[in-house]
């Protein structure tokens, strides 16, 4: 029965916890703190297909995120694309880009790789700060509503069941690859490259494609982003945000969709939770970051998973 | 028609020749073994075999088509299939998803449908599942099933290595060491798992330092010293052969 595989199983859970959330969300400022947890969820869920599962680096996917937000920004204000349409668009030229870069980056591997996943997030933030014609350059772009077969999504409540029916699909993508073919050669590919190389996996081929589906989340999740905000400026694409992005797969855990999710969810709330720490907001953050790669190496979904399965077999 | 062709091959590195004018042919359904003492250049002839090293000289031919400079997965689509001598297991994956990983070729692996899982990827993903589980049970490791790679014995993994090798249905099968770091007991299971495969009709190429192991299971020997062809046979003629003796135990005074 499919019902019964657990991949149905957590997006059923999953799908319960976005519907009933808004039950204890007070004011506008809530939905928003969570709208923005799930977009960073979305692109932290492509981000581990190619970290988590694939073991490679990307220190530049802020840039793929720009690119999204900059794409629908420009393509519905200056030439009056529709947002769905322009959302798409971006997503396509984003594959391209991921598609025409990865194939030479991701030959290196380790430091290297980061060093040139930094250097594309480097390039994209420029590029945007500097194309001031074209981007509005330092003081940004302004854009309108997103809308859905002639339905204006505005507010923050349209906004959160946006977000959430776009991060099941995200879920739901994400868990269907891991679990096919293609998901195993990638995983293969991080256990052992030449293991992988010698059952057949072009592994060179296998990063690249996946590598491009992670742009793609992240693009679309940009475009979200910036008609949610209706205004983005070049900050979005700069380098703190891939590293709060690499983060958030780490700490939540790697190899591991749900883990990915968490990890964006802490991250995002934990900020809003410290806030009231004030001047040493930054260094309670910091110290539990640290606290939980010590003692929860592999993050803290795993973790936790394993910590449970444990007590369970002790019982 | 021989399977696998070795003409005059080479290789140097930096004026050593691991490798010189070397010249062979595997006939199809045979074990054949490589043997020769340490630093004899049966590894360095493995990696030319499996296009991990580019020959100094001379070619490879399979099934009569060069193989030289292709890549292992290319090598692995001709119906080419390798194991390694330091194991190269997916710990992070479970034992039938090793496996599975070895009918890769098989499978459908295309963008889309794999972020769909469509039907049809899902049913062939089950067969897959069913031969491979059979694999598994070829090389008697089928109440490792759904365990984690990373919680098997040594033994059972160089026997994992071989499920997933043989998952990609190839014609000839090159084992680097299969007995390397084995006791008794799993030295003689691997003997089984060979001397099984042979008789299924794929050509296995062994390459061994135990001449021991070997001479057991082969139908057809050739030893390597300092890169040279020593002597080529059947085992029995091998172990007779002066220079083979000479090699392994050194020269009587």
């Amino acid at each position: 029965m499919t019902l019964f595989r657990p991949r149905t199983g957590g997006i059923l859970v999953l799908a319960a916890i976005i519907a009933l959330v808004p039950l204890g969300l007070g004011n506008g400022y809530f939905y928003d703190v969570a709208v923005n947890a799930m977009f960073s969820a979305i692109v932290c869920i492509g981000l581990n297909l190619l970290i988590g599962y694939g073991g490679q680096i990307s220190l530049g996917h802020a840039g793929f995120f720009a690119l999204g937000a900059y794409g629908s920004a420009i393509l519905t204000g200056r030439y009056e694309v529709p947002p769905l349409a322009a959302l798409v668009l971006s997503a396509g030229a984003v594959a391209l880009i991921a598609f025409v870069l990865g194939r030479p980056i991701l030959r290196l591997k380790g430091h290297y790789l980061a060093m040139a996943t930094l250097g594309i997030g480097i390039i994209i933030h420029i590029v945007l700060k500097t194309e001031s014609g074209l981007t509005g350059g330092p003081d940004g772009l302004a854009l309108g509503d997103f809308t859905l077969f002639g339905l204006s999504v505005s507010g923050e409540r349209d906004w959160y069941w946006m977000a959430g029916g776009v991060l099941l699909l995200a879920v739901w993508l994400s868990l269907n690859l891991i679990d096919s073919p293609l998901g195993r050669a990638l995983r293969a590919v991080h256990g052992s490259e030449a293991g992988a190389e010698a059952a057949g996996v072009d592994s060179s081929g296998t990063k690249v494609r996946v590598f491009v589906i992670s742009a793609v989340f992240a693009s679309v999740a940009g475009s979200l982003f910036a008609h949610k905000n209706g205004f983005i400026t070049p900050d979005i694409g700069s380098f703190f945000h891939s590293a709060e992005l690499v983060t958030m797969v780490v700490l939540g855990g790697m190899a591991s969709t749900f883990g990915a999710l968490v990890g964006a969810v802490i991250l995002t709330l934990l900020p809003q939770v410290l806030a009231s720490f004030e001047q040493y907001e930054a260094m309670i953050l910091g110290a539990i970051m640290m606290g939980t790669m010590i003692f929860m190496p592999k993050g803290l979904l795993p973790s936790l998973a394993g910590l449970i399965r444990r007590w369970r077999g002790e019982r | 028609m021989s399977l696998l062709r070795i003409e005059n091959l080479s290789k140097e590195f930096g004026g050593v020749h691991a490798i010189e004018d070397l010249s062979f042919t595997v006939d199809p359904g045979t074990i054949h073994s490589i043997i020769g003492p340490n630093g004899a250049g049966k590894t360095t002839l493995f990696n030319l075999m499996t296009g991990v090293y580019a020959p100094s000289a001379g070619r490879v031919l399979f099934q009569g088509k060069p193989v030289t400079g292709r890549k292992p997965f290319e090598l692995a689509a001709m119906g080419m299939s390798r194991t390694f001598q330091n194991l190269q297991i997916f710990f992070n994956m479970t034992v039938l998803e090793n496996v599975m990983v070895g009918h890769h070729l098989h499978l459908d692996c295309r963008l889309i449908p794999s972020l769909l899982t469509l039907p049809g990827l899902r049913r062939r993903d089950r067969e897959a599942r069913d031969t491979c589980a059979a694999l598994l049970e070829f090389v008697g490791l089928s109440r490792y099933l759904d365990a984690d790679a990373a919680q098997m014995p040594y033994g059972a993994l160089k026997r994992l290595e071989i499920a997933r090798a043989l998952a990609a249905g190839p014609r000839l099968l090159l084992l680097d060491e299969p007995a390397a770091g084995l006791n008794a007991t799993e030295s003689r299971e691997i003997d089984d798992v060979i001397k099984r495969i042979a008789a299924s009709g794929v050509t296995v190429v062994l390459v061994e330092h135990d001449m021991k192991m070997v001479m057991g299971i082969s139908d057809h020997i050739l030893a390597l010293d300092y890169g040279r062809k020593l002597a080529e046979g059947t085992p029995a003629e091998v172990r007779a052969n002066p220079e083979v003796i000479a090699a392994y135990l050194g020269v009587q005074a």
